[in-house]
């Protein structure tokens, strides 16, 4: 029964994905060059702020791409600027071939957009939410109705059709934006921090939708400062800071280039930690170690040998751990700071 | 791609979609709560004042009064459904930017928005007229044309109020704008009393503002003492209001909804 289902949404989500398989090119999805974003002063005592400042990348058909950074990194802007609901300040852009700045309407057409805050009509009911996102792109009332149907099966929300949407709950109404977004099978799917929010559970169901979709053949591409979640869902990350790209790769790479295999994570006791340091920077010359304000970390190939040479200079740390390093790593390894302060 | 005013109309399902839901509440500020105001001072208070009082140019109370409040009541509607809705509906988590993401522009969602507004004030005083003629407050059959007359009154005010409102963080200046605008030109407009019943010096303000005009046109049309240049300077000055506002919310919502 499931798979049935599952079965007919791969049938109507993915006749793009066929397509591109047939004529077997590398298809180009979005392409940036020197995009800028600059948003002009609030007002006449403010200062105009850059949020994006000049960054190259290309995405490809099929690949799910993340922009991975803290808030503020210019992620969010880099979205508004795919989605052509914020023209570019200077640089170039195309969006699966076009121009947004000419062709916004025909490009939106074949996008589908997963804002942070849902932004359902919490007054209209869950099919009302999808007729109405359905007729903006002028669909038949008929065809929403069968793409509905579907849909809510895909976001297991079948049952909840009639109900009013203030009566979901938080990943419900996440998941019921995933399927609004699908209402005129995009080709493209543009979520921005799709998790945020969301308690644990609700996450993994999320995770496990948009792994479906991207087996699909959907392109997905998103924003994050959740590791886990770029690790889970994304073939290939940018990392972004204060509007620039910093680093890209796919997570494995990021983590190959910019991390050791393992990281050793100390805590001490409190006001220990200085004189910690102290000591273990006269063992190992040669790993790199990073101080945060409750914790050491020391960047290794073998985290086990490294807590050997802790405990043979005589440290006693009240806890450590020893983990593989995650893109987390990456992030401190290229700005110095953590993800979320 | 489909014409601009399809892409209009698609917006505009939007808010009859959600009028299907939200209607009974609007029912009691836009309808009942004029209408109150008719029977409480127009009958009630006009049965203090007499008929023939010379200042009010030898008609009853009821017949002055009813025009006037048919504009105010239209100014006010045209306000409520502008700024409120759009104030709202422009940020994270309303209608606006949520349209913005589909084929529709700027424009439309507009477009479409201004369609919604225009019927709900013609429908507002579409009610409003038919009760006033019921209640033999209208003296011409030109009192037909009160109808178009209160609705180019109400999308005066409401054009400008949709280019405000969507330029707003917050919806509390709205608050404010019932405050410091609707009230004043709610009373000293010509509504309840003539503006010849006013000092000399203090006339003119009153002949500057456009619920003035509104109200003249309704009440002259209302009596039959039209006097068709005066008319057309009104209806001059109401259309112009409503070109500069409309002028001003395109650029607006494009520069705010593709900001």
């Amino acid at each position: 029964m499931a798979i049935e289902y599952f079965r007919a949404g791969v049938k109507f989500l993915l006749h793009s994905a066929r397509f591109s398989t047939i004529i077997a090119m590398p298809d180009v999805l979005v392409e940036a060059a020197g995009l800028v974003k600059r948003y002009p002063p609030r007002d006449r005592h403010g200062t105009a702020f850059t949020a994006v400042d000049g960054i190259d990348f290309v995405l490809r058909r099929g690949e799910s791409f993340g922009f991975l950074g803290p808030n503020g990194a210019g992620k969010s802007s880099t979205m508004r600027m795919i989605a052509c609901v914020s023209p570019p300040t200077s640089g170039t852009l195309r969006v699966l071939g076009m121009d947004p700045l000419t062709q916004g309407r025909e490009i939106r057409a074949r996008l589908g957009v997963v804002p942070q805050d849902d932004a359902l009509d919490r007054d209209l009911t869950v099919l009302e939410n999808l007729l109405i996102y359905g007729r903006y792109f002028g669909l038949p009332k008929a065809t929403i109705a069968t793409r509905s149907a579907r849909l809510l099966e895909f976001a297991q929300l079948a049952e909840r059709g009639g109900e009013r949407v203030d009566a979901l709950s938080g990943g419900m109404r996440r998941r019921l934006t995933i399927a609004r977004s699908l209402i005129n099978e995009p080709e493209i799917l543009l979520l921005d921090e799709p998790t945020t929010g969301l308690d644990p559970q609700a996450r993994h169901v999320l995770w496990d939708r948009l792994f479906r979709l991207k087996q699909q053949g959907v392109s997905l591409i998103l924003t994050t400062h959740y590791m886990d979640e770029a690790e889970q869902l994304c073939d290939r990350l940018v990392v972004m800071d204060k509007g620039h790209i910093v680093a890209q790769g796919s997570p494995a790479e990021l983590i190959a280039a910019h991390s050791t295999k393992e990281v050793l994570e100390l805590r001490f006791e409190i006001g220990e930690q200085d004189k910690a340091v102290a000591k273990l920077r006269d063992a190992t010359i040669r790993d790199r170690l990073e101080e945060l304000p409750d914790r050491v970390l020391w960047y290794t190939a073998e985290g086990e040998a490294a807590l050997a040479v802790v405990h043979q200079i005589g440290l006693r740390p009240a806890t450590a751990m020893v983990r593989r390093a995650s893109l987390e790593d990456v992030f401190l390894a290229l700005t110095g700071r953590t993800l979320v302060d | 791609m489909a014409t601009a005013d399809a892409m209009a109309l698609r917006a505009f399902q939007y808010w009859i979609l959600r009028y299907r839901r939200t209607w009974r509440g609007t029912v009691v500020i836009s309808i009942a709560n004029p209408l109150l105001f008719l029977v409480a001072i127009g009958v009630g208070l006009g049965r203090l004042v007499g008929p023939d009082a010379a200042a009010l140019g030898g008609v009853d109370y009821l017949a002055f009064f009813a025009p006037g409040i048919l504009a105010a009541a239209a100014m006010q509607n045209g306000i409520i459904e502008a700024a409120f809705p759009v104030a709202v509906n422009r940020g994270p988590g309303g209608a606006y930017p949520v349209a913005a993401g589909t084929p529709l522009e700027p424009e439309d969602i507009l477009h479409g928005h201004l369609l919604f507004m225009a019927s709900r004030v013609v429908l507002s005083a579409a009610v409003f007229v038919a009760v006033m003629v019921a209640f033999g407050a209208a003296r011409s059959p030109l009192v037909l044309l009160t109808l178009p007359a209160a609705a180019l009154t109400a999308m005066a005010f409401a054009l400008p109020s949709a280019a405000w409102a969507v330029t707003l963080t917050d919806i509390r200046p709205v608050n404010g704008i019932f405050k410091w605008v609707v009230m004043p030109l709610y009373l000293f407009s010509g509504t309840f009393f003539a503006v010849e019943q006013l000092p000399a010096v203090v006339r003119p303000i009153v002949y500057a503002t456009p619920l003035w005009h509104g109200v003249d046109l309704c009440r002259s049309l209302s009596l039959g003492t039209v006097s068709w240049p005066l008319a057309l300077v009104h209806i001059g000055y109401l259309t112009c209001l409503c070109g500069l506002g409309y002028l001003m919310a395109r650029r607006l919502y494009r520069r705010h909804l593709h900001a």
